[in-house]
């Protein structure tokens, strides 16, 4: 199978709200095992674009395509795209009335049709990759909130996704349950995953990001390397958010 | 004290009328039987078409809801009796009443689990869908276990109100509880049988409301 060059590709995508402009033509090119991530201001449109690259918010125009599948495509099967497209949460959403083990079960029996022993072995593997082999019995009420994201993750590893999705992945999360869940991506990234990252660690972004984005207003307003990023922030958009955020 | 006893604990009318009012007790639980069960699959089914948002049908859903909550269940069961045979609709007074509260009981029921669907929280939907699960499946599998739940606490009231309204069949001639007790009463002119109607009724429901009160209780243990 040939290798793409890029295994998500968001092409000029614009999202209205009512009127309200919140995307204004963005664009971004995945290559495999990437870990992009996004920082900017709250408003800027992050957690909105990445909402549109698997269609839980329509994008109002533009063209998002994962591994040669174009997701906006009118005629697509959205669901079977789905698969490849895992999304991670902020408030981790994992279903109350199953276990850790039941939550990550559930799409690999119901989407991927497999029997109950495979999802079970998928799913053993995946809480196994985010450590929590022993709390497979464990409801979502029963776990921290770093447990129930790292679940989040499993569950979203489970279907093999040729992308993951991370939306504020440890912004509920009280900081000393963070570092559990950024080790897990850190893993990830290891093992090849591409990663698009909304998030505002930024000690994360410099030590484990290929490429960091700048977005603001709608757009993105800077892109280059983490090292280039925060210490030479060209954009003065850029060098104003970052003072504000990473307070000496 | 002797009074009381004569009165309302008579031991030769009792056993004279135990016979009759046993019937009417079976009527009664028949009803509350056929009430219940159909009442709530049909009003579960109803919010579940209205999870679909088709415009004219949830338009005409709204409209049985509406109606069926807002008039009195006497007033639907009597319609139903006396009303529908002369558009050639002829139900037998068990049917009319236990259709009637079955409505009833479904439009209550559809706006107590719609209310649960409401209540469960978009990010449940969102998650279940970015997974790859269909509508369907992610309504079934995630949402709807998680509404029926919510519903609980307030259908278990509802079914329990209505089903108890079963004893407003006894004005169209029904032979359930009350209608045979009112009328062992007149013949032995002793109001025994209406206390033996009162602890049938007793016998019914106190052990519902336990029960329903034992559910809720469990379901109450993951609901943040």
């Amino acid at each position: 199978m040939p290798l793409r060059e890029f295994i998500l590709e968001v092409k000029d995508v614009h999202k209205n709200f009512d009127g309200l402009e919140v995307l204004k033509g963005v664009s971004l090119n995945v290559r495999p095992a990437e870990l992009v991530f996004l920082i900017g201001p709250s408003g800027a449109g992050k957690s909105t674009f990445l909402r549109c690259i698997n269609r839980l918010e329509e994008p109002t125009r533009g063209q998002i395509v994962v591994d040669g599948v174009e997701v906006t495509s009118p005629t697509v099967n959205l669901n079977e795209v789905r698969r490849q497209i895992g999304f991670v949460f902020q408030s981790f959403n994992l279903y109350p009335h199953m276990t850790a083990l039941g939550n990550v079960t559930l799409a690999p029996r119901k989407v991927l049709g497999l029997t109950r022993q495979e999802a079970e072995q998928r799913a053993r593997a995946a809480l196994d990759e985010v450590g929590l082999q022993d709390k497979m019995d464990a409801y979502p009420g029963q776990l921290s909130g770093g447990q129930q994201q790292r679940v989040g993750i499993a569950r979203a590893l489970a279907l093999s996704p040729k992308v993951i999705l991370f939306d504020e992945p440890t912004s509920s999360l009280d900081p000393e349950l963070v570092g559990g869940v950024l080790n897990v991506m850190r893993r990830l990234k290891d093992e090849g995953m591409t990663m698009v990252v909304v998030s505002h660690e930024m000690a994360f972004a410099r030590e484990a990001a290929d490429r960091v984005l700048v977005m603001e207003d709608g757009g993105i307003i800077e892109e280059g390397s983490p090292q280039r990023i925060f210490s030479n922030p060209e954009h003065p958009r850029t060098r104003e958010f970052l003072e504000r955020v990473l307070r000496p | 004290m002797q009074e009381l006893l004569y009165y309302y604990f008579n031991w030769e009318v009792f056993w004279r009328y135990l016979p009759d009012m046993l019937g009417g007790f079976v009527v009664t639980v028949q009803m509350a039987a056929i009430i219940a069960v159909a009442g709530l699959w049909l009003g579960l089914l109803l919010a579940v078409v209205r999870a679909f948002r088709v415009r004219p049908v949830n338009w005409a859903l709204m409209v049985f809801v509406d109606v069926f909550r807002a008039i009195p269940q006497l007033v639907i069961i009597v319609f139903m009796f006396f009303a529908l045979p002369y558009v050639g609709i002829r139900l037998s007074a068990f049917w009319a009443a236990t259709l009637s509260l079955g409505l009833v009981l479904a439009a209550f029921a559809e706006e107590n689990f719609w209310a649960g669907f409401t209540s469960v929280q978009r990010g449940q939907w969102e998650a279940a869908r970015s997974t790859g699960l269909g509508f369907l499946d992610a309504l079934r599998y995630v949402v709807l276990p998680q509404a029926i739940r919510l519903a609980i606490p307030p259908l278990t009231n509802r079914t329990i109100a209505i089903t108890k309204g079963t004893s407003l069949a006894s004005v169209i001639a029904v032979q359930e509880i009350i209608n045979r007790a009112s009328s062992a009463q007149a013949q032995a002119a002793n109001p025994t049988p209406l206390m033996m109607g009162a602890v049938m009724y007793l016998i019914i429901f106190a052990p519902l409301v336990r029960l329903s009160r034992r559910i809720e209780k469990r379901y109450a243990v993951w609901s943040h």
